[in-house]
């Protein structure tokens, strides 16, 4: 690595926020004409790293070098972040859809208050054009399809004189297409001599484009990898922290998963699919089992679940409840199955924060019995005090706004929502993320007794220790797609990570 | 777990309201307050004086507060075509009573035949903007603002644009009084009411199901709740209460003025809604609070009339209020507020601890 093709240098970052230290000392490099991708997952730290870079968020030690300049430079806003050359490309597309191509390119800019239209549409006609981007400068920018959108808002960053092109989640939202067609504008940019750093969940797109890894990990730098010397299954085993060689089986206390056990299957879903993203699915889970899918972040696990619930709409397939063909594409439909979801972003999808802690445990079970069928306070009450114990919820009483509580307990006041409905088929997605350990060992607990009385449950988790001590067969998904199933034997760390790594 | 009996603090503004107005009156003319036994033109007895008229014409009001409670809690936002739909309504009413001809003689039509019509007639007036709203997605005051603009037209077509007038003595009953009873009949029905949205929302989910909506949509749907049905139904709800607004308020004059009718009333509903302590923004709600709220803002109508303020002048004064209350309630003064009594109690704890 020459030196001089350095075009940004962060040394020692350091950022904590209110009892989480989201960054300890990580250093990242970035040189000219490179694709390099920041892998991680969730609360790994990459898109604190990018903020800090962009002066979203203020570091509270380090440096940050830029080429070009021989002092560190300070940058406390996006603007100071654009005028060093550095900019970003967001995952949504942050543009304005009702102005023209070229409005769009230069919004903002110009520090004169007269603007020429003629000279500002001519330029950015040969932006366009240099870059090979399909558009015209006076299109109206939403006329354009997404990927061509995203293309615009990158000219607009490129023509910023930028030397260092940030990409956040640039594909999430792009078909196969559409991303070949990003990717060749990256490689025309890399060629110019741009350094972009590009973040994304899609394995497949890191080894398809990018030169050069760096890995982060609860905060901390794990390492900065040449492409061809870190295969995927060691880019998985370094972003969830497990070393291949010392992984030392966890032994779970379920039951083993026995494929020729005839027990009554509770739940099956054949071809599912909906309109979120993924691919048709086939799934089903017998009584008293406990599963789970597994795959990285965005890789469509949370999708499949809601699809099961009929929370996002279902476009595809059949399921059946008990050997029974059942429709279900209204979360109330589910419910009335004996379907029960606790979804994943707690508090976008779970928690109802202004209302009390009574009021959101009897909500579902309201809804189920009726519009016409109110429960008392009284009985209200009784439910609430005997799943505060049951539970063990932490609350000053049970009038408290859910909103005061702390995640852990409410995320208990969640599962006890569901566990009133007393359904057959439980769905956790992500119960114990963001959550204290106390409360994550409580609540494995309870999926496990609760699978010994006879629910079904379903159990998606980022961490599959937690998973494996819990569930007996695991369904791996990839890219959208589910890639394969794991019981008995197979289910240990090594062969989820090759399953989920897959390719290779 | 202890129960115990908690004073709801979002009654405390209304109260401190009243409390503020009362003392003003007592300061400047306790007269303000004095109530007579009069005889009307029929030679009936009624009860007369300022605060009977804030009884009568805060109950208009209260009725109003009752829909738009519910509607600012689910969508977020507010009708403001309510002022419009009550002339629509009112202008039925008229139509049915009077039939072809605009002078009649006697009633084509039961009173209560020309009601039911009206409110089947606002309901879907209000299912109109509950549609745009909840299924369209449009915000509130945009979707209402359509009817804002052209409810006075379509309540002047209904009666070809003439002005029906009601000789009938009995139809005044309903704005006016009964004979034998000293009390507005207004007051009485807008008790009735406010019973029944109690039962209602005593025996029915309909508090829960449009405070989680308006607090939280994904979480509601993911719940079964269906949150498009819900907004929905909390603006058919206030088109019943403007049914009944509406017969109040044609009742009172037995004619009606198209453009004068029920004027800028809805800027008082809304300002009783958020005088009652309410989230204009939506989620938690409190019925009581946005009654008692309705109540104030007729109690503040009246003393500003009381001590000559001109009518066009009132939306200024009317003004002022909204200012204090907005900027009282905005997220930023009540942080600073609440910093405020921290450090206060924090000083407190060092001086009893020394």
């Amino acid at each position: 690595m020459k030196d001089e093709n350095i075009v940004l240098k962060m040394r020692n970052i350091h950022k904590s926020f209110p009892g989480v230290r989201a960054l300890q000392g990580v250093d990242f490099t970035l040189c000219e004409g490179e694709i390099h991708a920041l892998m991680g997952e969730n609360g790994a730290g990459k898109s604190t790293l990018i903020k800090v870079l962009t002066g979203v968020y203020t570091k509270d030690e380090g440096d940050i070098f830029i080429k070009g300049t021989e002092k560190a430079v300070a940058i406390r806003s996006p603007q100071e972040a654009q005028k060093v050359g550095i900019s970003t490309v967001y995952q949504e597309i942050t543009l304005c859809p009702n102005l023209s191509v070229a409005e769009n390119m230069y919004i903002g800019r110009g520090s004169s208050m007269v603007q020429n239209w003629k000279k500002m549409n001519a330029d950015a006609d040969k932006i366009l054009q240099s870059l090979d981007i399909p558009a015209k400068a006076t299109q109206q920018l939403a006329s354009c399809s997404l990927a061509v959108q995203q293309m615009v808002a990158i000219a607009r960053a490129v023509d910023m004189e930028c030397k260092v092109l940030i990409l956040d989640e640039p594909t999430s939202s792009l078909d196969e297409q559409e991303v070949e067609k990003l990717f060749k504008l990256m490689r025309d940019l890399k060629k110019k001599g741009v350094g972009i750093i590009f973040v994304t969940h899609f394995l497949d797109q890191v080894y398809e484009v990018c030169d050069k890894i760096t890995v982060l990990r609860d905060g901390q730098l794990v390492g900065e990898y040449e492409i061809e010397n870190l295969p995927r299954v060691q880019l998985v085993s370094k972003m969830l922290g497990k070393d291949l060689d010392d992984m030392a089986d966890i032994k779970g206390e379920q039951e083993v998963y026995d494929k020729e056990d005839a027990s009554e299957l509770v739940f099956e879903a054949e071809g599912l699919v909906s309109d979120a993203g993924i691919k048709p699915f086939n799934f089903n889970i017998k009584k008293g089992e406990v599963n789970g899918f597994t795959g990285l972040l965005g890789s469509g696990r949370s999708e499949c679940v809601r699809a099961i619930f009929g929370a996002d709409r279902v476009v595809g397939g059949t399921v059946k409840k008990n050997g029974k063909t059942v429709k279900i594409t209204k979360p109330i439909e589910a419910m009335k199955n004996g379907i029960a979801y606790l979804p994943e972003d707690r508090k976008r999808d779970g928690i109802v924060g202004d209302l009390s802690v009574r009021e959101n445990i009897v909500l579902a079970l309201q809804v189920k019995k009726g519009f016409f069928k109110p429960f008392t306070k009284a009985e209200a009450y009784k439910f609430a005090d005997e799943y505060i114990k049951l539970l063990g919820i932490k609350t000053a009483s049970a009038d408290t706004p859910i909103k005061s509580l702390s995640g852990g307990n409410q995320q208990k006041v969640i599962v006890a929502r569901w566990l009133l409905t007393h359904p057959e088929y439980l769905i956790l997605d992500e119960p114990t993320r963001g959550i204290d350990i106390g409360t994550k060992i409580d609540i494995q607990k309870l999926v496990l007794k609760l699978a010994s009385e006879g629910m079904s449950i379903t159990f998606i988790s980022s961490e599959t220790d937690e998973m494996l001590r819990t569930c007996s067969r695991l369904v791996v998904m990839r890219d959208r797609k589910v890639v394969g199933e794991l019981s008995g034997e197979d289910l240990t760390q090594n062969m989820i990570m090759n399953t989920i790594a897959g390719g290779e | 777990m202890k129960k115990k009996f908690t004073f709801n603090k979002q009654l405390l503004i209304p109260l401190a309201a009243i409390l503020l107005l009362t003392v003003f009156n007592l300061i400047a003319d306790p007269s303000f307050f004095a109530i007579k036994l009069d005889q009307n033109s029929a030679g009936d007895p009624v009860l007369s004086g300022n605060l009977i008229t804030i009884l009568d014409y805060g109950s208009e009001l209260a009725i109003l507060a009752i829909g738009m409670t519910l509607v600012t809690a689910a969508t977020g936002g507010q009708d403001i075509s309510v002022g419009a739909t009550i002339a629509i309504a009112g202008s039925v009413i008229l139509r049915v009573l009077c039939g072809t001809d605009s002078r009649p003689e006697t009633l084509q039509a039961p009173v209560i035949v020309a009601f039911l019509v009206a409110c089947v007639v606002s309901m879907v007036f209000g299912a109109f903007n509950g549609v745009l709203v909840a299924h369209f997605k449009i915000q509130p005051m945009v979707a209402t603002l359509i009817l804002f603009t052209a409810g006075r037209s379509i309540a002047a077509w209904i009666n070809n644009n003439e002005l029906p007038v009601i000789s009938e003595p009995s139809f005044a009953y309903y704005g006016n009084f009964i004979p034998g009873i000293p009390v507005p009949t207004p007051f009485f029905i807008a008790i009735i009411c406010m019973i029944i949205t109690a039962l209602v929302l005593r025996f029915t989910t309909l508090g829960l199901y449009t405070q989680s909506v308006g607090i939280n949509e994904n979480s509601s749907k993911l719940n079964g709740i269906n949150p498009v049905f819900v907004k929905f139904i909390t603006f058919v709800i206030l088109g019943l209460c403007v049914a009944v607004c509406g017969l109040i308020k044609v009742s009172r004059i037995s004619t009606i003025n198209y453009s004068v009718i029920a004027k800028d009333i809805e800027m008082d509903a809304i300002l009783a809604v958020a005088l009652g302590g309410n989230a204009l923004s939506g989620g938690k709600f409190n019925m009581t609070a946005s009654i008692l709220g309705a109540y104030v803002i007729q109690y503040l109508t009246t003393t500003l009339y009381k001590f000559q303020v001109q009518s066009t002048a009132l939306p200024a004064y009317k003004a002022v209020v909204v200012i204090i209350l907005v900027v009282a309630s905005a997220p930023v003064v009540r942080e600073w507020v609440a910093g405020v009594w921290k450090k206060r109690k924090a000083k407190h704890q060092v001086k009893e601890a020394n």
